[in-house]
């Protein structure tokens, strides 16, 4: 459904637009003025005349989008004044830099979660609960059958993974931005101290990380391991497309695991071809999206990505809370 | 149980067959000997009966979860498994029920199934609020019969030889004949050996053959023809004949004991020398006739438990035997084929005419007469041919280089993809199961085979993607989809039959390529069909 005639926010061609800031949050195409929830491709698209964003997402979206955009550097709960609405950016703990956007002006609040978690995560800033009148929210893990274990649970698990194969390599896929940092990060906070080997795509990340001072493992491209170096024991990250790509050719009989969310549903492992699978997600698990919904103390959601209808059902029909999916094309 | 679980979990996550040969290893030194029993006969695919079925658990769990019974069917169709679903949802840890697996297996599991509705219910969730998300999912699939463990059977022997220094050979011979799991029988089981090791029943492990592939035509074995014992591979079933202590063991290569489908070889059999086993095809095959009768014969004898008078009369079955594996009660398998053969050859005269026949040896002078013989081998209704070395022992399950399986290529046809149904399972969330058609006289599609394999994951996806796209009509949980798709079809045999549309029955078809150069007018017809049937 779209969203309420004349409401403060609205869903154009460009994504969702904000008329009173005369700007769009993760617009799809260029626009004028962007304000941008996170640095993931799905986000943060090139072309816009300028960006505002958290300062730590600054360095990645400048490599993403180009050096020369024009881009406003924002803090979390920094007030600002965008044309004629008061606009703020919250942590949304979803990957380094991201962020919930509330927009207000006049009588009307409205909240953007973008992409978001609740569980711990030593990579970025925890997301903090945020009150309006209207929450949009993502429900990439809309159903029940998700829930998350700690992060320092499933890096307990890898660890484990890893160790048990001194003979080969075990090469841990995850998403290049976000997922791999997270991975390091947690198993620094297990007390992880081997250095790690990198793939190029996720390699090009650390320097952003780096400087916000994210604690990890030492960390090297793999590119800079030479050609006839034994990799037995050691431990890759790579991003899920090498996966079976010519990349792979270096090692020898390498141990596979892929890290999401989706590794929850043994199925989905084993049509992906992996041989195993470690279930942590930087998306909000069942409970998460439900307990932000009511944190919110919004008197309507939008539900968007994933399973919106489900949960939309669900809020409205067990929660009581006015609730409709919202078929914004966002990705 | 947890042990069990944390088994489970282990075949789930290695991928090496050693790693999961090192768990069963731990798991069954770690185990009471009831224990180790239950774990056996789960792992040896034993655990037929269904003791509830999912739907049932699902029910149980949306009754107590708070969950709409909508949401719980959405979380349904995205894992595909209702015992997983369960596992997934249910988040209520109780007292924690620290039970061994016999006794899961023997009282908490039975029992709870034959308990009615809301007693049930109780006792199921009671169960479940013990266990963690591991354990769950292995108990419900104990409930649902469903549990399958990625681990054959010959792990299992390689894992039991491990652990009791024993032969596998003499393992496998040990778990023939189908083993119930208590205590005695494990401990009999992994007991050491014994001279007099005899249970006039239990059969031999089937020794089978590699198909053969074929690099240098002049020379597709290492030595010459007269080295070779060449035969017919009929399509029938394989079966040992087992004549001992008077009593007749007829037993299918699924280990199934099948006297009762076959009185009539069952009495013939009773007449041979007491202490004899025999290796060989059940056919149906009057006696007086030249050629056997197709496999579909066969299989509506197979479909009766016991075949009545009329059927014996109309379908009667042959036993062709090809090896005799024992003789006055004395195992001879470790001798050559030659001299097997030749005992054989006394026992069974080739000139009888009896339900029970000897296997013809086929003449073949020079390799240059293979492909010309195997291409007979449709004119005698067999699959192909068999290359026995008469050196050869009498081994166990699969060994390269002794026994070659040479089948006659299998029949292939172009059709188009006209029906398709999500699988089940792993693939319930993708469109797998297809069913194809060719073309009639008029110009229409008929529907003429069903395949579910052969395409790999990647093509799986595509096709899945597109079929949701090119959806006509739905009729429950079938799509009708446009004709456009081609896919070349193998299958080992064709039949006439009145019960297809098309007249046409198929033996295991597959798709062998998805034919995304033709366009559904160059796909077969129904006449090019028929015309293999010939
Ligand atoms: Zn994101
Ligand atoms: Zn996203």
């Amino acid at each position: 459904m779209a969203l309420p005639p004349g409401s403060l926010l609205q869903l154009t061609p460009q994504g969702l637009y904000c008329r009173a800031a005369e700007a769009w949050i993760d617009p799809y195409r260029p626009v004028s003025r962007a304000l941008i929830t996170h640095a993931h491709a799905d986000h943060a698209r090139p072309g816009c005349g300028e960006y505002w964003a958290i300062g730590s997402s600054e360095m990645i979206l400048r490599k993403r989008l180009g050096a020369a955009i024009k881009l406003n550097a924002v803090s979390y709960e920094q007030p600002l004044n965008i044309g004629a609405a008061q606009v703020s950016f919250h942590p949304a703990g979803h990957v380094l830099g991201s962020a919930q956007i509330r927009v207000e002006a006049g009588a009307e609040s409205w909240l953007v979660s973008g992409d978001y978690k609740r569980c711990a995560d030593p990579s970025c800033t925890p997301f903090k609960p945020v009150q309006a009148d209207v929450f949009i929210t993502e429900a990439t893990f809309g159903l029940p059958i998700y829930r998350w274990q700690s992060g320092a649970e499933i890096a307990q698990q890898i660890l484990e993974w890893w160790r048990s194969s001194a003979d080969h390599s075990s090469i841990l896929f995850a998403y290049a931005f976000g997922k791999a940092q997270r991975l390091l990060a947690e198993l620094a906070a297990i007390g992880v101290s081997d250095e790690v080997l990198l793939h190029g795509a996720v390699e090009a990340l650390m320097p952003a990380y780096r400087c916000a001072g994210v604690s990890m493992p030492p960390t090297k491209a793999l590119s800079m391991v030479n050609k006839g170096d034994s990799l037995a024991g050691r431990l890759i990250i790579a991003p899920p497309s090498a996966h079976r790509s010519v990349w792979m050719k270096r090692f020898k009989f390498p141990q596979t695991a892929f890290v999401s969310g989706w590794m929850a549903v043994r199925g989905a492992r084993r049509r992906k071809g992996y041989e195993r699978g470690f279930v942590m997600s930087d998306h909000a698990d069942w409970p998460g999206l439900i307990s932000s919904v009511k944190e919110s103390k919004a008197q309507q959601v939008f539900v968007t990505h994933g399973n919106s209808d489900g949960l939309a059902r669900y809020l409205k029909e067990v929660e009581g809370i006015s609730a409709e999916p919202l078929n914004a094309d966002f990705s | 149980m947890h042990r069990f679980a944390a088994l489970y979990n282990a075949f789930d996550t290695s991928s090496g067959n050693n790693a999961k040969v090192a768990a069963l290893l731990k798991y069954l030194s770690e185990s009471k000997p009831e224990d180790a029993a239950w774990a056996l006969h789960v792992l040896l695919g034993k655990q037929g009966k269904r003791l509830i079925t999912g739907r049932r658990l699902l029910q149980i769990c949306v009754d107590q979860s708070q969950l709409p019974e909508w949401l719980l069917n959405d979380c349904y169709a995205q894992v595909g498994d209702s015992a997983e679903t369960i596992s997934l949802l249910w988040q209520q840890a109780g007292t924690c029920t620290r039970q061994p697996l016999h006794y899961w297996l023997e009282q908490l599991l039975p029992n709870a199934a034959k308990l009615k509705d809301q007693e049930q219910a109780a006792a199921v969730r009671q169960l479940w609020n013990g266990l963690n998300q591991a354990e769950l999912l292995v108990a419900n699939k104990l409930l649902t019969g469903a549990l399958r463990v990625g681990v054959g059977p010959g792990l299992v022997v390689r894992a039991l030889a491990q652990l009791t220094g024993l032969d596998e050979a003499l393992l496998q011979h040990r778990l023939m004949g189908g083993f119930k799991a208590t205590a005695a029988n494990y401990i009999a089981l992994v007991a050491p050996a014994t001279t007099a090791e005899s249970v006039p029943s239990r059969p031999y492990p089937f020794f089978l053959a590699s198909p053969l592939e074929i690099k240098d035509p002049e020379i597709p074995l290492p030595n010459p023809p007269n080295n070779w014992l060449i035969e017919w591979k009929f399509d029938g079933i394989r079966a040992q004949l087992i004549h001992r202590a008077n009593q007749v063991f007829l037993w299918s290569r699924g280990e199934e004991l099948i006297n009762n489908s076959f009185p009539d070889l069952v009495a013939a059999a009773a007449n041979l020398a007491d202490g004899i086993v025999l290796d060989g095809e059940i056919l149906i095959w009057p006696p007086e006739a030249e050629l056997p009768g197709p496999f579909a014969l066969l299989q509506k004898r197979l479909g009766r438990k016991e075949p009545n008078r009329k059927l014996l009369a109309e379908l009667p079955a042959s036993y062709v035997v090809y090896d005799l594996l024992e003789l006055n009660g004395h195992d001879i398998r470790s001798q050559p084929l030659s001299q097997r053969r030749n005992a054989l050859e006394a026992l069974i005269k080739p000139t009888a005419t009896s339900c029970l026949r000897l296997s013809p040896r086929l003449p073949l002078d020079s390799w240059e007469q293979l492909e010309p013989l195997r291409q007979k081998a449709e004119t005698v209704a067999a699959e192909g041919v068999m290359l026995k070395n008469l050196e050869s022992p009498y081994l166990t399950g699969r060994k390269r280089g002794y026994w070659w399986k040479h089948k006659r290529d299998p029949y292939n046809l172009d059709a188009v993809l006209i029906y398709a149904q999500a699988g089940s399972g792993r693939r319930a969330n993708l469109f797998t199961d297809y069913t194809f058609g060719l073309w009639d006289p008029e110009g229409k599609l008929v529907s003429f085979a069903k395949a579910y394999s052969g395409l790999d994951d990647a093509e799986i996806i595509s096709l899945d993607r597109w079929i949701r796209s090119h959806t006509t009509e739905r009729f429950g949980p079938v799509r009708v989809v446009e004709p456009l798709q081609v896919f070349e079809l193998a299958f080992e045999g064709l039949q006439r039959s009145t019960r297809h549309k098309s007249g046409i029955a198929v033996r295991f078809p597959r798709i062998k390529r998805w034919r995304k150069d033709k366009i559904a007018s160059e796909a077969d017809s129904l006449k090019t069909a028929l015309a293999l049937l010939a």
